[in-house]
């Protein structure tokens, strides 16, 4: 039977009916269309699922969707704001921060969680950020690189 | 060069980067179509047994499963990549009589969800005869070994022999022979997107296939093989692509059964492996028993080399016949070596089957290699450094019979990182540095697939505002081709990156090509694109010329959108204007540029090589063998830089690969179970682990190259495992013979030097 689910997503009000064991990851992808969240393991090891609950990092692989009842999520494609990159995802072209992108969603989401909690990181701090992603292509070192700009405050806020 | 580049060279933004990073890329992942079905497939739990009966009939009545399928439903063909040699095509992929490693598949579901179509699974009734099972090529290769195929002499898939010089004579010669053993292990590609694969067929038969691939050519032609279709009723796409790294351009267990699911229904259907099937099911590197023996004089003059290996296949021939032939090619790089002998094996085993995988065999002989060239070094009292600069390649150099080397930076490349061991200074205890050279080919020459095509081709079009759309069927799996092929049109015609718009492999619309493997894109594709542009290029400056009542003996080029005389580039006019009038004077038709490539006289292996000397840096806990990859820097060198960015990355990402295989990448299996299935069991290097990386460019400019540019991807995973072995014997005095060397291996090896000590 499924239940009444209402949250926020990237700042828009749902209210839908899910299924008690239908995941977050699935149900953004699969109801709401947002496939910029991927899955890479579906056990919470890999991180190309990551999301924002509450503005905490989470893998929505591992998070049941009626668990994110009344909650503000933020996904990948909530970074921008109408036409405007985060700094984080300029930054993250700027030192060519991804390859094939698959994980570049949920790095950019853990990252984003980093900063918002820890706008001041240090490089073991961005590290231990985003040692749950797993990134196949690009050896973390250019996007270690890319959010330490952004902490240096190389990209301002767009207004 | 006297040019000077406008596009090449420059720090740019990804093509794609902007779809990248607002997670606007659709992947094959990503793909929904109307009336879509979800497939999912049954494995074999055996690692070797007779199928006796399949009963589907549950599965059948289960609410939302809308069909079965079985070996039975497809025609009970064959396929294997290796196409030239029909021999080595072995594999079904929907097995119907046997089944040869754990995971090969037996049925395949197709329902209304992704649940639905795994409980159906459950309910599909395999009846299997178990049969005895070999895992390990050395008892494979025993007279009582069970047989994996019939037929199969010793389940010898393979054999390779290379040969040149007089080798039992030149080992009288030296003064100081060798002789070591090694084992290589096998890695995952743990590509982040998993093998997926949406068909469709249509009820006129043709078939649609959206798939994360590294050749939409070749799966295009495999499943015209397996279906015993026309090649151009299949229109296969690969959009983005989540990671390759090599296990990615062979007909698979996602792609086959979704296709036989579809034609059965006429209803799309999207199969995508589950990450612990991507682990099991999908091809892996190939593990090696390699046997090293080296000859040199006391000076340290390498007079004969002989390397035997036995190679684990697993349960069919994949992309392995490759790696067999390319380990034994590279295990003589990158030296000059006048007297070479190789002999490899690839033995039939009922485990996962080993196939391509970045680098194809040459991280494994350049492990091997690279730890014994030290241990002989040491030996002769000879610098590692120097032994490498006395036997290295150089430009122009012919492995004998074998290959022809145009550039080659490697002795300019030892100079730098001799430079940088210096500026580094004296280490702290328990720290090493440990070098390892290394070279790899700019793709392959042998027509193992068979293809009457030519191996890279593409279609420029300029249309009237000047704009240019590039077809190329060449593929992006991350590694950034549609940018770097970009570039490059961008560079040849004169006009802006911007300027330029790709449409990459998509069988329907591009020309063929075969494919991202073999480091093969930016020189093969990069040099078709590069005509193609010149082509189109050609078109315009005619009226160009016209127009601008240019005399004859005026050479005309473009550059930065401006046409103009080569002597006097003050005098042009505007590219888009010329376009304009072009396209006018070619009665309203757009430009179109074509430009093909495929490698002639050019040796048997490849059109060019890279080289590059890489330094890892360890820093080791003496009572617990732990150690942490500190730095790792390299020398390298790949021709004109087409795309800085790119190498970067290339680079980095390769040390993250190559440093696991050193490090901690690895498969162990019971009778023929892997045993860590998971990336939370499968230990990758992770940010924390990840070392500093330093690169030194070095200058070289490959004559065969699109502007002068070679290989930079996979190359750069060869030298690492070897840097990290050489290191840890420089740091605490032991040496590690089987990959990878973890942590554990250095702390027994550590308790044995004490002992033998006492």
């Amino acid at each position: 039977m499924k239940k009444e689910l209402k949250f926020k997503v990237n700042g828009q009000p749902y209210d839908i009916f899910v299924k008690p064991k239908a995941l977050l990851s699935d149900v953004l992808r699969i109801e709401l269309g947002l496939t910029g969240t991927k899955r890479g393991c579906n056990s919470s090891s890999c991180g190309a699922c990551t999301v924002m609950l509450n503005g905490m990092a989470v893998k929505s692989c591992s998070v049941l969707a009626l668990q994110a009842n009344g909650a503000e999520v933020v996904t990948v494609e909530g970074l921008a704001k109408g036409n405007k990159l985060s700094p984080l995802q300029r930054a993250f072209l700027d030192h060519g921060s991804y390859q094939c992108g698959f994980c570049t969603p949920g790095m950019l989401m853990s990252s984003t969680a980093l900063l918002t909690e820890n706008p001041k990181p240090t490089k073991e701090e961005i590290k231990e950020g985003i040692d749950g992603n797993i990134c196949r292509c690009t050896g973390y070192n250019s996007i270690i690189r890319a959010i330490t700009a952004v902490v240096k405050g190389d990209y301002k806020e767009a207004k | 060069m006297t040019t000077k580049f406008t596009v090449i060279g420059q720090r740019v933004h990804n093509v794609d980067g902007t779809e990248k990073v607002t997670g606007s890329a659709k992947y094959t992942f990503d793909v929904v179509l109307p009336n879509m079905l979800y497939g999912k497939v049954k494995r074999s739990p055996y690692p070797h047994a007779k199928i006796l009966k399949i009963d589907t009939s549950k599965a059948k009545k289960l609410i939302g499963v809308k069909a079965v399928v079985t070996g039975k439903d497809t025609l009970g063909r064959k396929q294997g990549i290796w196409r030239r040699f029909p021999e080595l095509c072995d594999e079904e992929i929907l097995c119907r009589t046997k089944v040869r490693y754990i995971g090969d598949p037996v049925a395949a579901v197709a329902a209304i969800d992704e649940d639905t179509a795994e409980e159906a699974l459950d309910l599909i009734e395999v009846e299997y005869e178990p049969l005895p099972a070999v895992f390990d090529p050395l008892e494979a290769i025993k007279e009582d070994a069970p047989q994996v195929h019939d037929g199969v002499e010793l389940n010898i898939n393979i054999n390779r022999h290379i040969e040149w010089g007089d080798v039992d004579e030149a080992f009288q010669k030296c003064d100081h022979i060798r002789e070591d053993q090694y084992k290589c292990s096998s890695q995952a590609h743990v590509c982040m997107e998993t093998h997926d694969a949406v068909a469709s067929f249509g009820h006129n038969g043709k078939l649609t296939v959206w798939t994360s691939s590294q050749s939409s050519y070749y799966i295009q032609r495999l499943y015209a093989d397996m279906l015993d279709m026309k090649e151009s009723d299949i229109r296969v796409m690969n959009r983005h692509t989540g990671g390759g790294f090599g296990s990615k351009f062979e007909l698979d267990s996602a792609q086959f059964p979704a296709a036989i699911l579809s034609q059965k229904l006429c209803q799309p259907v999207k199969i995508v492996l589950s990450r612990e099937e991507e682990f099991t099911a999908t091809k892996r590197r190939t593990p090696m028993y390699y046997f090293l023996k080296l000859g040199a004089t006391k000076d340290g003059k390498l007079l004969a080399k002989e390397a035997r290996v036995i190679t684990e296949g697993g349960a069919y021939t994949a992309m392995g016949a490759t790696a067999l032939y390319l380990t034994g090619f590279f295990s003589s790089f990158p030296y000059k070596y006048p007297n070479y002998r190789y002999d490899g094996y690839r033995v039939y085993t009922n485990t996962a089957v080993t196939s391509a995988m970045r680098g194809f065999g040459a991280p494994q002989s350049t492990f091997v290699g690279e730890s014994q060239l030290d241990m002989m070094a040491e030996d002769l009292g000879i610098d590692p450094i120097e032994i490498r600069r006395k036997n290295g390649m150089t430009p122009n150099y012919e492995v004998p019979g074998q290959a022809f080397i145009q550039s080659c930076g490697l002795h300019q490349c030892l100079d730098k990182i001799e430079d940088h061991i210096k500026k580094r200074g004296k280490l702290p205890p328990n720290h090493g540095i440990g070098v390892s050279a290394y070279g790899f080919m700019s793709g392959g020459i042998f027509n193992w697939f068979n293809t009457p095509y030519a191996f890279s081709a593409a279609v420029v079009r300029i249309n009237i505002d000047g704009k240019v759309d590039l077809y190329t069927g060449a593929c992006d799996i991350g590694q950034g081709s549609n940018t770097t092929l970009s570039m490059i049109c961008a560079e040849e015609l004169g006009v802006k990156l911007e300027d330029v718009r790709i449409f990459s492999g998509d069988t329907g619309i591009c020309p063929p090509d075969l494919g991202a493997w073999g480091s093969r894109e930016t020189l093969m594709n990069g040099n078709a694109v590069k005509r193609a542009a010149a082509d189109a290029k050609r078109q315009l400056l005619e009226f160009a010329a016209a127009h601008m009542g240019a005399n004859i003996v005026y050479d005309l080029d473009i550059k930065d959108r401006w046409v103009h005389l080569v002597d006097r580039p003050e005098r042009g006019v505007s590219y888009f204007d010329i376009v304009k009038a072009a396209i006018r004077g070619k009665d309203g038709n757009a430009i179109m540029g074509r430009g093909y490539y495929t490698p002639h006289r050019k040796g048997m292996i490849s059109p060019a090589y890279s080289f590059g000397v890489q330094i890892a840096e360890v820093a080791v806990d003496p009572e617990t063998g732990r150690y942490k990859l500190v730095n790792v820097t390299t020398a390298h060198e790949s021709g004109t830089v087409v795309n800085p960015l790119g190498i970067e990355g290339q680079l980095e990402g390769a040390i993250m690969m190559a440093g696991g295989y050193g490090y901690c990448e690895d498969q162990p299996m019971d009778d023929g179970k892997i045993l860590n299935p998971s990336i939370a069991d499968y230990k990758l290097i992770r940010s924390l682990d990840m070392p500093e990386t330093e690169i030194l460019e070095i200058d070289t400019y490959e004559p065969e190259g699109p502007f002068g540019a070679k290989e930079a991807g996979e190359g750069l995973t060869n030298p690492t495992a070897g840097a990290i072995g050489n290191a840890i014997y420089k740091a605490v005095g032991v040496r590690i013979n089987d990959l990878p060397i973890t942590p554990e291996k250095v702390f027994k090896a550590l308790r044995e030097k004490k002992q033998k000590a006492k």
